[in-house]
């Protein structure tokens, strides 16, 4: 577990765009038969799948790339007349790596289209060379606003960016809480900052007062900022940041005094947030995320199929963007279904493709966003975080 | 701005008060070897992070897991205070012996010694990391830098009133007051040892002038021994405090409060027992007062401006020449 911990942060540092070289390619040899360099026309075609499969953060991507694997194999078991074989480019979510091991795929695997980069830092670095080799991308995870604003054509992602979880959080904060007085904490990260900004102004647009406040997520003593808190007064605080600072937050905020409901978003996603936060002082905190973990199926009847599937498969629950994996493979299959075996053929595709998918549809705007991406929140009960519902409408039980 | 500082002044006081108690503590471990060795002993942030693992340790071996009250509270502390303080100087005495005595004995230069001190340091760091952490309290290997949280021993009580008046806007809470009593009862314990002993004598004297102090039959190692375990002890006793406070440790704990307890020695002027306990408590005000006015991203710049403006007026520090000297 705390193996999946550290993954976990490592992976949130990077979805975050903060790791300095969090990029990774994956790239294990999946499923049987590597297509002999032989993907383009004839029965089969070569898919890769890059990010950190084996590194610190693997904990992160392992359930896309199994969700991944699983789409394939369905797809592979009706006997279609193109079948789909998926490579994994192993990155260990360093850029450094992906980028070489991206220029293989494309030259020497002749890969049609590729899942991933899986972190965002990896991306930013993958993406040019994607676009040169004009090889169609789809990320279950690469959430950085600034991806999609780069000018590519061949990249897309199955995941709402990190502008999209601020507002779809900062929604719930107004409607499903009704909040009025939010008090914003940000550990001063490129990715907390303008994730807290973006509740912040949500927020305000909706009419709370809002204060904002900072720590520091190296230091122990956040006294400051909860006494900035405890004098605000207010109904709901939002952090924008990691799970660790997270914890000692609640903590002390709690130990101050200050009951205010506890909100976070995707860096928080993690049963450390309530360890560091100390006994039951988490309890009832509510933390965002654009991907849908719901090994229950709550969400919706395809969301139920697949956790199953999942489960019967790999013997575990559905974890952490394992959904948004399954969704970029089911992309990639659409495309073949309808014909296109060539990588830029599948990439005009991906422009026009609208189909039902676990986590949403499976549907892009022409920067390669998803065209409708839901927020979902999460509820800490105990040591667990069962899924609330959609941010725009769930309510607390 | 000015508003939040009025708002904010009795919890940023309260909370300065404590945090400063905290550095004053880690600080007189800088000091004493400064003024002793003229060494800057950058493992010394270490020495700290050792005491709280003994306190995570002591927990785990004493099975206490829910919150005491406040007496039994104080007893536990106690305690606490001797195994970390016992924990801390051990290590230190430990660390002086194989970083830097042999390099004393063969008259190495004191960089040499600076930098086997922050070999020392990062060693310490990465040797909990990688090989205490994952065995001692049981984390899987990837685990060892993650943060480790004790058992929950202490339940803070606000006091809300005061002879009558009410005070719960102020913030005080008994772990903060047992911090800040604890620490300066350690501090005065420490100043007493070293005006009034006849060993305290000894460290005077080395500070003063060591090759004096050897003609006139003083033993430099054994002062220089227990020099360093009076300041790993009281790092120690700064850990139980500090634990009680925050109930989470990790190897890289003694990093930032190291740096700002080095700090608050420079601050009240460095190799001055008394000059750690006025820096520590300023510097623990100053970076309150400064987030509450600039807010909290500002702490630190703030806390360092005012440091760099008051070493341009008195280069020596607040209370400036060493109290040993003072005292000859």
């Amino acid at each position: 577990m705390e193996r999946l911990t550290t993954l976990r942060r490592n992976i949130m540092r990077a979805t975050g765009a903060i790791a300095l070289s969090a990029v990774l390619a994956v790239s294990a040899a999946a499923c049987g038969g590597d297509s002999d360099g032989g993907s383009g026309d004839g029965d089969s075609v070569t898919i890769g799948f890059m990010g950190d499969l084996t590194g610190e953060n693997s904990g992160i991507v392992i359930p896309p790339n199994r969700g991944a694997k699983l789409a394939f194999e369905e797809y592979n078991a009706t006997n279609p007349k193109v079948k789909i074989n998926i490579k994994d480019y192993d990155s260990q979510g360093k850029g450094e790596q992906a980028v070489p091991l991206a220029k293989s795929a494309i030259t020497k695997d002749k890969i049609v289209g590729l899942i991933g980069p899986a972190f965002s830092g990896e991306t930013q670095q993958v993406g040019p060379v994607l676009e040169e080799g004009k090889i169609p991308a789809v990320s279950p995870s690469a959430t950085n606003a600034a991806l999609t604003k780069n000018g590519w054509k061949f990249f897309h992602r199955i995941v709402g960016n990190d502008d999209i979880q601020g507002a779809g959080v900062g929604t719930f904060i107004t409607s499903g809480l009704s909040a009025k007085k939010v008090f914003v904490i940000h550990d001063n990260s490129e990715y907390g900052k303008p994730l807290g900004t973006t509740v912040e102004t949500t927020v305000k647009g909706k009419g709370a007062t809002t204060q904002v406040g900072a720590i520091d997520p190296e230091a122990s003593d956040y006294s400051a900022t909860v006494n900035q808190a405890k004098s605000f007064g207010p109904d709901a605080i939002f952090f924008g940041g990691y799970y660790a600072a997270g914890g000692k937050l609640i903590k002390q905020l709690r130990e101050a005094g200050v009951k205010a409901r506890f909100l976070s978003g995707d860096g928080s996603l993690d049963k450390g947030l309530a360890a560091g936060a100390g006994g039951s002082n988490a309890e009832g905190s509510v933390v965002g995320c654009p991907c849908l973990i719901d090994p229950t199926g709550k969400a919706s009847a395809a969301s139920k199929k697949f956790a199953d599937a999942y489960k019967k498969k790999y013997n575990s629950d559905a974890a952490i963007y394992a959904a948004e994996g399954y969704d970029a493979a089911t992309a990639f299959i659409e495309a073949v279904k309808a014909g296109n075996t060539k990588a830029e053929d599948i990439n005009k595709f991906l422009s026009t493709v609208a189909v039902p998918g676990v986590s949403k549809e499976i549907k892009f705007t022409p920067e390669g966003d998803p065209a409708s991406s839901a927020i979902y929140v999460y509820e800490v009960k105990g040591q667990t975080l069962p899924l609330l519902g959609d941010a725009n409408t769930a309510k607390l039980g | 701005m000015l508003s939040n500082f009025i708002d904010q002044f009795w919890p940023s006081t309260i909370d300065g008060l404590s945090l400063g108690a905290i550095y004053a503590l880690v600080a007189l471990g800088y000091t004493m070897v400064y003024g002793v060795l003229r060494l800057i002993n950058f493992a010394h942030s270490e020495i700290f992070m050792i005491g709280t693992f003994a306190v995570v340790g002591a927990l785990e071996v004493l099975g206490i897991s829910s919150p005491l009250g406040t007496l039994p509270l104080i007893g536990l502390m106690l305690l606490l205070a001797v195994v970390a303080g016992a924990a801390s100087g051990g290590a230190a005495v430990l660390l002086e012996l194989v970083a830097y005595r042999p390099l004393r004995k063969k008259g190495a230069s004191r960089l040499a010694a600076l930098i086997s001190a922050i070999g020392a340091s990062l060693f310490l760091q990465q040797f909990f990391a990688l090989v205490v952490i994952p065995v001692l309290f049981d984390r899987p290997k990837e685990g060892g830098r993650l943060p480790v949280q004790s058992n929950d021993f202490a339940d803070p009580v606000a006091i809300r009133s005061l002879f009558g008046l009410d005070i719960s806007d102020m913030g005080l809470r008994s772990d903060k007051i047992i911090i800040f009593v604890g620490a300066i009862l350690m501090m005065v314990a420490l100043d007493q040892f070293v005006s009034r002993t006849r060993l305290g004598r000894g460290i005077r004297s080395t500070s003063q002038d060591p090759e004096t102090a050897v003609l006139m039959g003083v033993n430099i190692d054994r002062v220089v021994t227990v020099t360093f375990a009076l300041g790993g002890a009281m790092a120690g006793v700064a850990a139980a405090l500090y634990m009680m406070r925050f109930e989470e440790t990790q190897y890289m704990v003694g990093f930032l409060l190291g740096i700002k307890a080095f700090t608050a020695a420079v601050l009240g002027g460095i190799g001055n027992l008394r000059g750690a306990l006025v820096g520590g408590l300023t510097l623990g005000l100053l970076e309150m007062y400064g987030s509450s006015i600039f807010g909290a991203e500002w702490r630190d710049v703030v806390a360092f401006t005012i440091l760099v403006l008051v070493l341009m007026f008195r280069p020596t520090g607040i209370l400036g020449e060493s109290l040993q000297r003072a005292r000859a």
